[in-house]
């Protein structure tokens, strides 16, 4: 516990735990740690002085602060209407099918979660989704296919994809 | 150092990297590392097509690279002066960027593409800083206002709100501590002008908000960047290093008492936050929910000083304007709408991607000329100006010229400059029904007009389209529009129905047909299509019944087969094995 709570130290510490941080600090221990725990929102409200329900109604605002752990893997496919315009649909129900979840789940082995986000600016190459860090243009239900295949082998081959 | 040719690349992050290399050692290899160089950009061309690059000065287009193909053009085209025939994108000319034959004028993207936005020296040979320059040593804050007052430059966030007049409002509040913010937060669906500029030519954001900081009396500034623009959010903390490296943020700048520096925030997924008022609330470390205006920002702002807030756009084109003068700007446009604006292209267009063009162009030169058309030549429906917050401009608008009065005239909005281009194929009920659901998502849920008033349009939408509308529907989303705009703090409440309301009062029959005939006209809405085989055309080969994933098909062979309209879930995998186009789609 203690040691999971050392990556929440370090972000407050790295902004001094100024209370103005506060949405970059949970966006921060999201990002280390791909949620935000309830513990995490108890410490960052006795580091920073703050009440708790500050902190949770800050944490629950935005989309990309999580209070439900995610998945190994995050496919954030994008749900608006540039994308859908240029075949979205059809990607959105390859999706589904190959994960085997519908949207808003996470897979019960733990290692795929597959959320919708808004746009995020790359409409030319529509529809488009985001794995984890990276963004994947020109989409079609074979691509979709062929880059989780590509997650899946180096997972089986203990690298990264 | 002075290169004889320059490669340009671009292209997904994986592949790039790997093509970027191959020229690179091949480069070494040969002994051209100081005579050719080799940089990225992001989206250079306006259709991407795999990793691509450009040789400069020749300006030949490669599409499609492997490394393989990157050591090829290095040896024969940049070695022995032989381009690659075989690679050479032959599909479209690649014009430079700036020709009366696009109609495109770059002001806010000249540099795009064109400078490493990693090293401040390329900005600076562009008359980088050179504004702020003659800002700080030769003219008043008056005189930078009157200069922005005759460019007639309106607020490129969708507003409109002339700058020169918000910028004076701050000048004149009183208080010691001011601010300066720009709103990096784009997140109208459809747009990415605003991380093209904060990719590719950062600095002229920089300079643009220090001058602004120079006229109102600000020492401090921050630039919000929404958290999914990684790329920007970098290439903005090196320009912002560098700009201090050489005293061009900090204390004293050109030797004056101007002081000015800025950091960069990050959003976290909120689209609200793109509001001004929503935005400093996240700035200060809170929900961000808009609040009630007066006071405006330019009285009580960011913790409650006087603060100048613009979007990106804006202060990207006032070095040019002070460098250029407000005449040169006036010059183009139309009466109430000068200057250029960048718009993003995206949908059933042929020509996808980022362009600049002086205000007043019509719709028409824009999908048609500008974007090459529809894609696949199909008809055209329409096309949604002003994302979410936008309505649609119909085929019997498409001459209307492109500035914020007539857009509004005709319900739609400016906005930041998307442009959803749609087709035949295209459902406006489903449209409405994708806008209204991101309004929805996005609502923070301070009114209960929009918050709630959102959510009801939704579900009476979502109805329409599962084949359950109720006669009454269209009346009912229109009174709800009503309360919805009226009764909401902020622009996305004001703005969420707009696309609905402008897509009922141009293509109603569209709805009725939904709602009285239980019929999809485009064929989109899977409740209201069937799949038909056509008896005369069947061959009876049994291919459809063979792949059909839900057994919905019977038929003898080489007798005409049946669908079974409750069985079928209307995925289409039948029509596209037929070899004869018998299924028919109704």
């Amino acid at each position: 516990m203690e040691e999971a709570l050392a990556i929440t130290d370090s972000i407050i510490d790295a902004h001094r735990a100024n209370p103005e941080a506060l949405v970059e600090i949970l966006r921060e221990v999201n990002e280390r740690r791909g949620y935000v725990t309830r513990e995490d929102v108890h410490r960052v409200a006795e580091r920073m002085d703050l009440p708790r329900s500050k902190v949770y109604s800050v944490a629950s605002f935005y989309s990309l602060i999580s209070l439900e752990p995610l998945g190994k893997h995050v496919i954030r496919f994008c749900e608006d209407a540039p994308c859908h315009v240029a075949g979205g649909r059809e990607v959105w129900e390859a999706l589904e099918q190959e994960l085997g979840i519908p949207f808003g789940q996470t897979t019960p082995d733990g290692e795929w979660s597959l959320l919708t986000t808004s746009c995020i600016g790359a409409c030319a190459v529509g529809p488009v989704m985001m794995v984890d860090d990276d963004i994947y243009g020109n989409l079609t239900p074979q691509k979709v296919g062929e880059i989780i295949a590509r997650y899946r082998d180096a997972e089986t081959q203990g690298g990264t994809a | 150092m002075a290169y004889r040719a320059h490669v340009i690349i671009s292209g997904t992050a994986e592949e790039t990297q790997q093509v970027k290399t191959a020229f690179v050692d091949t480069i070494d290899a040969l002994g051209l590392a100081g005579e050719v160089d080799v940089q990225e950009a992001v989206d250079i061309t306006v259709a991407p097509r795999g990793v691509e690059a450009i040789v400069y000065p020749d300006v030949t287009h490669y599409t499609d690279l492997t490394p393989a193909d990157a050591q090829l053009i290095a040896e024969e085209h940049l070695y022995k002066g032989r381009p690659v025939e075989g690679l050479i994108f032959r599909e479209r000319e690649v014009e430079p960027l700036d020709t009366p034959a696009t109609k495109e004028v770059r002001v806010v993207l000249r540099n795009v593409g064109k400078i490493n936005p990693e090293n401040i020296e390329e900005y600076i040979a562009e008359d980088g800083y050179a504004a702020l320059g003659k800002a700080l040593t030769e003219m008043t804050p008056d005189q930078v206002i009157a200069e922005l007052k005759t460019s007639g430059l309106r607020g490129r966030g969708g507003a409109g709100f002339p700058a020169w007049l918000k910028w004076t409002f701050a000048r004149q509040a009183p208080g010691d501590q001011k601010y300066v913010i720009c709103n990096g937060d784009e997140g109208d669906p459809g747009a990415f002008m605003n991380r093209r500029v904060l990719e590719g030519d950062p600095h002229s954001v920089l300079e643009g908000m220090a001058i602004a900081a120079y006229v109102v009396g600000a020492n401090q500034g921050y630039l919000y960047v929404r958290a999914e623009y990684p790329i920007a959010i970098h290439t903005l903390r090196i320009a912002i290093e560098q700009a201090r490296e050489y005293g061009l943020l900090g204390q004293n700048i050109f030797g004056t008492d101007f002081s000015f520096d800025l950091e960069v925030r990050m959003g976290a997924g909120a689209f609200v936050c793109g509001e001004e008022t929503a935005l400093m609330q996240s700035v200060e470390g809170k929900r961000g929910q808009p609040r009630t205006r007066p006071p405006f920002p330019a009285v009580s702002g960011l913790f409650g000083k006087p603060t100048n807030i613009n979007n990106v756009e804006t202060y990207a084109n006032v070095p040019q304007i002070l460098l250029k003068g407000g005449e040169w700007f006036a010059s183009m446009g139309t009466e109430k709408s000068k200057g250029t604006k960048t718009f993003a292209i995206a949908g059933k267009v042929k020509r996808t991607g980022l362009i600049e063009v002086p205000l007043g162009i019509t719709v028409r030169e824009i999908v048609y000329d500008v974007g090459g058309g529809v894609l696949n030549d199909k008809a055209f429906k329409a096309v949604q100006t002003g994302g979410p917050l936008g309505g649609c401009i119909p085929e019997k608008h498409l001459d209307l010229p492109v500035e914020y009065e007539s857009l509004a005239s005709v319900g739609s909005a400016m906005g930041s400059g998307g442009f959803i281009v749609m087709d035949e194929d295209t459902c406006m009920v489903d449209m409405a029904r994708f806008f209204m659901e991101f309004a929805q998502e996005e609502s923070c849920g301070k009114c209960v007009p929009c918050r709630v008033g959102t959510r009801r349009m939704l579900e009476i939408l979502e109805s329409i389209c599962a084949g359950k509308g109720q006669p009454g529907d269209i009346e009912r989303l229109e009174a709800l529009g009503q309360y919805v705009k009226l009764g909401s703090l902020c622009g996305l409440g004001q703005g969420a129905p707009n696309p609905i309301l402008s897509m009922i009062k141009h293509f109603r029959e569209e709805y009725e047909a939904h709602i009285y005939d239980k019929k999809c006209p485009a064929k989109v809405c899977r409740a209201l299509i069937e799949y038909k085989i056509d008896p005369e055309t069947c061959i009876g080969c049994t291919r459809c019944a063979r792949n059909c994933p839900v057994a919905a098909i019977t038929g003898a062979p080489r007798q005409p087969h049946v669908i079974d309209p409750e069985i079928c879930i209307r995925c289409g995998i039948c029509a596209q094995v037929c070899p004869v186009d018998a299924v028919r789609v109704e």
